[in-house]
């Protein structure tokens, strides 16, 4: 087998190519580098005293050649199955070979077992280490939408504005917390509107988290309205039982934009007064 | 399921759309992390959909289920949710049934009064689903556990 390295590598890019006619994805050349790292990693495996069944998850060289296999697939977009299969199919290309050089049905026969098992371990490995590479992505992209999902936005002089998606967690109220206390700061804001227009449940934790960002927005020395409050909404927080009698609310962010207006120019003397700085 | 052949004599049409509601019917979700609180919230508001529950209802029930799971999650160190859609005189409904292996409740009445927590919640969680729902009872087991079943009929 050791001389037919080459020939195996290019059996095994063959098989994939065939397959890839159906799914699309990696370029031939990039089939090609992996198949030779591979195929090496194999041939050194098979060289190793591990048991057959443990050389796939125990040697460390082919354990890499899979690995990286496994989730450059994952990174780039392929199925499980065309994964799997790729992986498969060098059983194939392995069998293949085996059948051309040997004619004994006995040899034949316990060569197909411990390829087998081989590509077996080899299997299991690529769809552990496929799953793995997805759910980093799963982890960084919600990570992404944490960063995302927060802007604070400034909606007229001294006026900031929260839109709040989704759902309010400890988490997200942190994340907003900080954004809008650096904000006011920042912009020397007196009114931070937070609309919950886009929060679609309101329990008990959410009105809590929303509370607290309100309490912390006042001890900065502004006033903070909520808006976007929904009939329904507005019904299930009374029936809650939770008291946001001290939070001024409003039903819409047009509602709480003219009221954070007033507010900012309540003290001036008159609108058309010289600013005095 | 005598209840069930008296919907059918009523009306035909009345019988298949419940027979669709019964799909979802049967929905499990399991709560061991936080993140899971959103699975319930979208798998409830997905069944009071099927159901066929008004906005203001989808509201009350999704909210009492996030209330209900957060309780099994914080207090319960978790716990699994089941869904059904049960029927009477004709009627239909919408089931939670919220069980945990906590700790139990030592005062059910207690912890169904406003401003009762032992945590750092507002309190309302347990007492505030109870009037979100139709009918609401709590079986629970000093040391054995908790398990919340409340339900909401569609009005008619």
């Amino acid at each position: 087998m050791r001389g037919r390295v080459e020939e195996i590598a290019d059996r095994w890019v063959r098989l994939q190519v065939q397959q890839a006619a159906l799914s699309g994805g990696t370029s031939e050349s990039e089939l090609r580098e992996e198949a030779d790292t591979l195929v090496a990693a194999l041939v050194t495996g098979l060289d190793s005293a591990l048991p057959i069944d443990r050389v796939a998850t125990s040697h460390a060289e082919l354990n890499r050649a899979v690995t990286d296999l496994s989730l450059n697939r994952a990174r780039g977009g392929e199925s499980p199955t065309a994964t799997a299969m790729a992986v498969l199919a060098l059983k194939e290309a392995l069998l293949e070979a085996v059948q051309e050089s040997t004619q004994d049905s006995g040899e034949l026969f316990s060569a197909a077992l411990l390829i087998n098992r081989l590509l077996d371990g080899a299997g299991a490995l690529s769809f552990d280490t496929y799953v793995e590479g997805r759910e980093e992505i799963i982890r960084r992209q919600s990570r992404q939408l944490l960063e995302l999902s927060t802007p604070v936005v400034r909606l007229w002089r001294q006026v900031l504005g929260v839109p709040l998606i989704g759902t309010l967690d400890t988490a997200r109220t942190q994340v907003v917390m900080e954004n809008l206390l650096q904000a006011i700061q920042d912009q020397e804001a007196t009114v931070a509107i937070i609309d919950i227009t886009g929060v679609p449940t309101v329990d008990t934790a959410v009105a809590q988290h929303l509370m607290q960002t309100v309490n912390a927005v006042r001890l900065m020395g502004a006033d903070c309205i909520i808006s976007g409050i929904r009939p329904p909404i507005a019904q299930t927080i009374a029936q809650l039982g939770i008291d946001l009698s001290t939070i001024m609310t409003r039903a819409t962010l047009s509602d709480a934009l003219s009221e954070a207006i007033k507010l900012t120019a309540g003290p001036l003397p008159t609108p058309d007064a010289p600013a005095s700085r | 399921m005598t209840q069930l052949a008296n919907t059918s004599t009523t009306s035909h049409a009345a019988r298949t759309d419940t027979d669709a509601a019964a799909e979802p019917g049967t929905t499990r979700v399991v709560l061991t992390t936080e993140e899971d609180l959103l699975t319930v919230r979208h798998a409830v508001r997905a069944a009071t959909l099927a159901v066929g529950f008004g906005i203001v209802d989808q509201t009350r029930v999704v909210t009492a289920a996030s209330e209900l799971a957060r309780n099994a999650y914080i207090h319960g160190g978790g716990g699994v949710l089941t869904i059904d859609c049960p029927r009477r005189h004709g009627g239909k409904g919408l089931r939670l049934t919220i069980r945990d292996e906590g700790p139990g409740i030592p005062d059910v009445d207690a912890a169904l009064v406003d401003g009762f927590t032992t945590g750092a919640g507002l309190g309302h969680g347990l007492g505030g689903a109870r009037r979100l729902m139709d009918e609401f009872e709590v079986r629970t087991v000093p040391g054995g556990g908790t398990t919340v079943v409340a339900t909401r009929w569609v009005p008619r």
